[in-house]
């Protein structure tokens, strides 16, 4: 245990380090992050005029599929186990993770994974093209071939998010230093338990959805199909039940990063700690009753929707508490505005648009007009990229001078900042003008009224997807150039176990446990 | 390992990403096969797993039994294993509650129940719902892509109640739940030579009840035309116990090796945690049977 890192290639392929196993899963994500950030560019340059101009509608519909599950998949949910990877162990005063063997094979399954649904894209019949929620009997009765290759590789990812969060289960519950009590746990921490459980809840529906797919496709079975007394809206039930959990554990590791930042910026304790943690937990819940509010528009019993709208607009008193107490926090403190705060008070507010049109859309008879408009795709950008990808972008700036030891140039960290922020509203705010107006989502052409706002919206992905560039470049440089990082803290306000370590830290973080009082 | 006896931190491994390798082969040569192109690539990926699994458990086996693992690395491998065993139970949730839905909403609203009931009766006009469907939407009007089963597997009355099957199924797992409960009381008190005999019968048993299990899918297949394509009375009993089936045999493997492991004296009275994570896992399956047992054929 002595030792340092192995030589050569055998420290990626055979690591138990939970440094390394982090830092590959976050690469991993970044490189996922272009490629569906790449897809979006295409999906955004078709749409600037009316008409086809590039590609065609059968392609379009595999970008728009491919650049979701990537994204979700592919993207943020492996950045923030990476994050979890890197920061928990430290934060919790552990040497590395509990089950170390496991964790690196839950990295390595996702490079396989998603090889093998990338490389559908050039095989027969092309990439799935049936929107990433993948309803049937789109995704079986009139699905391309590759659809199960994409059923396969869901299976292993899933299998990946499973084993990493029971990893991340066991580490929490099991690795903390002495005096470090469940109340003591830095929110991050708490964050992530609660989104492993999440994730070991409903990772084996997803499987479950797709088993029954690939059933319905290759063995006859008709769990989706009326004409054998299935039905389809069965698929929809057991996806979103899924699903809606799914987007708590997108966002809830974010709501980590968000509560360990805003403090150390404003160089006074989180608002209201205790509520933090209860206000996750209540998410959680709730997050598994709520699913149906996907479903409005599919037909529903009155009671249904009259259920499932009143329990997903409970929901937002919780998130009200988090958003209440993060602006508590910031109330008369000492604020200063470097990088990791610029995208922390961003995601505030922006995230808290989001939660609004959430309640919007939470509402039955409303959402039956804004149901799978452009509307709903602005909705979970707000939450998506300004919630998730904000925060991954917060936390990155904010820990890498731990991660490396070396600072990052603060004046490309604020101009990534602004062009991300400028270029992400630009993006998805007219979105919403042209749900209300009425443009469908997931179309490849569209009526010459949505003309400007779309115009405006490609030029505003094109500055979003140039700043991720800059960031980047930021970070390379920084590895290679940076300048070197204080000692231990790099922020003034910084709390918790990991400013205690050295920056860069040892190679197992902690050897033997702090005390923790 | 040198400078701290509070934490383990294993070497580097390569068994993991090997297991990577044979996963994303599994992947590509389960997309291949289903599609008939051939079952290569799938063998090499389970030929490949079953290698690398037994070199890594023995490995870790053989550390065990060298000392190296800390008694907090073994609290790691309870929460993990207890962890696993809840996500098998929300896979199963997810069938159970597809069956729960057929039955209880789609089956009367394909009926013509509720709201939407008059587009339903344009489309499949005189179908009636009932549970076990015998004939399916499809056949109502017609069409013969799902031809409903001819007999089916629920409770045939009490009358017939000993040539029935699930039964016997049922009398034989809960026993060998009791009998792997004995093999674990007699580990416990260090007592090897009955621990090797209860955990032989429990193996046994396992065996027993898949025999039976093939027996009835014969059955099903030669004589009640009941098939994975008679329509959502077939889907559903083959899925569930299928995949009950699939565990049962998962779970009877690994306890045999347990026995075997147990035949070499691995284990001792306080160290038997991988026959200990196995017998949980034949636990839970014992339970999703019993859910089996009520929902698919006493109230089928
Ligand atoms: C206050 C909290 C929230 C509420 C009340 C809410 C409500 C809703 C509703 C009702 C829809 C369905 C709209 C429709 O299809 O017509 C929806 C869609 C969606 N929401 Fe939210 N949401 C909330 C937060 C979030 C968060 C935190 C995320 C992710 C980080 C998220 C991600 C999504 C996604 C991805 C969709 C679209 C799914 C699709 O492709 O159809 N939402 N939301
Ligand atoms: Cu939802």
């Amino acid at each position: 245990m002595a030792h340092g890192p192995a030589k050569g290639i055998g420290r990626w392929l055979y690591a138990t380090n939970h440094k390394d196993i982090g830092t590959m899963y976050l690469w991993f994500s970044f490189a996922m992050f272009i490629l569906g950030g790449a897809f979006a560019m295409i999906i955004r340059a078709e749409l600037f005029a009316p008409g086809m101009q590039l590609i065609k509608p059968e392609f379009f519909n595999q970008m728009t599929t491919m650049h979701g599950l990537i994204m979700v998949f592919g993207a943020i949910m492996p950045a923030f186990v990476g994050l979890a990877n890197w920061l928990i162990p430290m934060q919790i005063g552990a040497p590395d993770m509990a089950l170390p063997r496991m964790n690196n094979l839950s990295f390595w399954i996702l490079p396989f994974g998603f090889s093998l649904l990338a490389a559908t894209l050039f095989m027969e019949g092309g990439a799935p093209n049936f929107g990433w929620t993948f309803y049937a009997p789109l995704s079986t009765t009139y699905a391309p071939p590759t659809v199960n290759f994409f059923i396969f590789g869901v299976h292993i990812i899933g299998a990946s998010s499973i084993m990493g969060s029971i990893n991340i289960i066991a580490t929490v519950l099991n690795l903390r230093a002495p005096g470090m009590t469940l109340m003591k746990m830095p929110l991050f921490v708490w964050t992530w338990l609660i989104t492993a459980f999440l994730l070991v809840a409903v990772m084996p529906v997803l499987a479950g959805a797709v088993t029954m797919m690939l059933m319905d496709i290759n063995f006859g079975t008709s769990f989706f199909d009326a004409a054998g007394g299935g039905d389809p809206v069965l698929f929809q039930h057991v996806f979103w039940f899924f699903g809606h959990p799914e987007v708590y554990i997108i966002i809830l590791p974010a709501f980590g990063v968000i509560s360990a930042i805003i403090p150390t910026f404003s160089r006074k304790p989180l608002f209201g700690y205790s509520s933090m943690v209860y206000a996750t937990s209540a998410i959680a819940f709730l997050s598994f009753i709520v699913w149906a509010h996907h479903m409005y528009t599919v037909g529903m019993p009155l009671a249904g929707e009259l259920y499932f709208m009143y329990a997903t607009m409970l929901i937002a008193v919780p998130t009200g508490v988090k958003v209440f107490n993060w602006i508590a926090t910031m109330f008369g403190g000492a604020i200063s505005y470097e990088t990791p705060m610029l995208f922390s008070i961003a995601f505030v507010i922006l995230f808290t648009i989001g939660g609004f049109t959430g309640l919007m859309l939470a509402m039955a008879p409303a959402d039956i007009q804004y149901h799978d408009s452009y509307f709903v795709v602005a909705h979970f950008h707000y939450v998506m990229v300004a919630g998730a990808v904000f925060s991954m972008s917060a936390a990155v700036y904010y820990w890498l001078p731990k991660w490396t030891g070396k600072m990052y140039s603060e004046a490309m960290g604020k101009t990534h900042f602004w062009l991300a922020f400028i270029g992400f509203n630009v993006t998805f705010f007219p979105q919403h003008f042209l749900g209300l107006a009425g443009m469908p989502r997931r179309y490849a052409d569209y009526a010459l009224q949505f003309t400007e706002w779309n115009m405006v919206s490609t030029v505003g992905a094109f500055i979003y997807g140039a700043a991720q560039i800059l960031f980047l470049y930021n970070v390379i440089r920084t590895i290679v150039a940076g300048t070197p990082a204080p000692e231990e803290k790099t922020w003034e306000g910084a709390e918790g176990l990991e400013w205690t370590l050295p920056s860069p830290p040892p190679f197992h973080s902690f050897s033997t446990p702090p005390e923790v009082k | 390992m040198s400078s701290d006896s509070n934490y383990y931190v294993p070497e580097q491994s390569p068994y993991p990403v090997v297991t990577a390798l044979a996963m994303g082969l599994l992947a590509l040569g389960g997309g291949l096969a289903v599609q008939g192109k051939g079952m290569l690539i799938l063998t090499l990926g389970l030929v490949l797993l079953a290698v690398v699994f037994y070199l890594w458990f023995g490995t870790v086996i053989k550390e065990n039994m060298a000392g190296m693992t800390s008694p907090q690395l073994k609290r790691s491998y309870v929460w993990g294993m207890s962890w696993f065993i809840f996500s098998e139970v929300m896979f199963f949730a997810a069938f159970f509650g597809a069956l729960f839905y057929i039955r209880v909403y789609a089956m009367p609203w394909l009926g013509g129940e509720g709201d939407k009931s008059d587009m339903i009766s344009l489309i499949w006009p005189g179908f009636q719902p009932e549970w076990p469907l015998m004939v399916n939407p499809d056949q109502v009007v017609g069409g013969e892509k799902f031809v409903g089963p001819e007999k089916n597997m629920s409770f045939p009355g009490w009358g017939g109640v000993l040539g029935w099957l699930p039964l016997w199924n049922t009398i034989v797992l809960l026993t060998s739940s009791v009998t792997v409960h004995w093999a674990h009381h007699a580990i416990k008190h260090n007592d090897r030579s009955k621990f090797n005999l209860w955990l032989g019968v429990t193996v046994a048993l396992g065996a027993i009840f898949l025999v039976l299990q093939y027996l009835e899918y014969h059955h099903a297949y030669a004589d009640m035309g009941l098939t994975l394509e008679s329509g959502i009375y077939g889907t559903t009993f083959f899925m569930l116990t299928g995949f009950h089936g699939f565990h049962v045999t998962m779970g009877t493997l690994m306890l045999f090796i347990q026995w075997i492991r147990g035949l070499k004296g691995h284990f001792s009275a306080d160290d038997q945690f991988g026959f200990e994570a196995c017998s949980w896992y034949w636990h839970f399956v014992d339970v999703v049977w019993l859910g089996l047992f009520i929902f698919v054929y006493v109230l089928g």
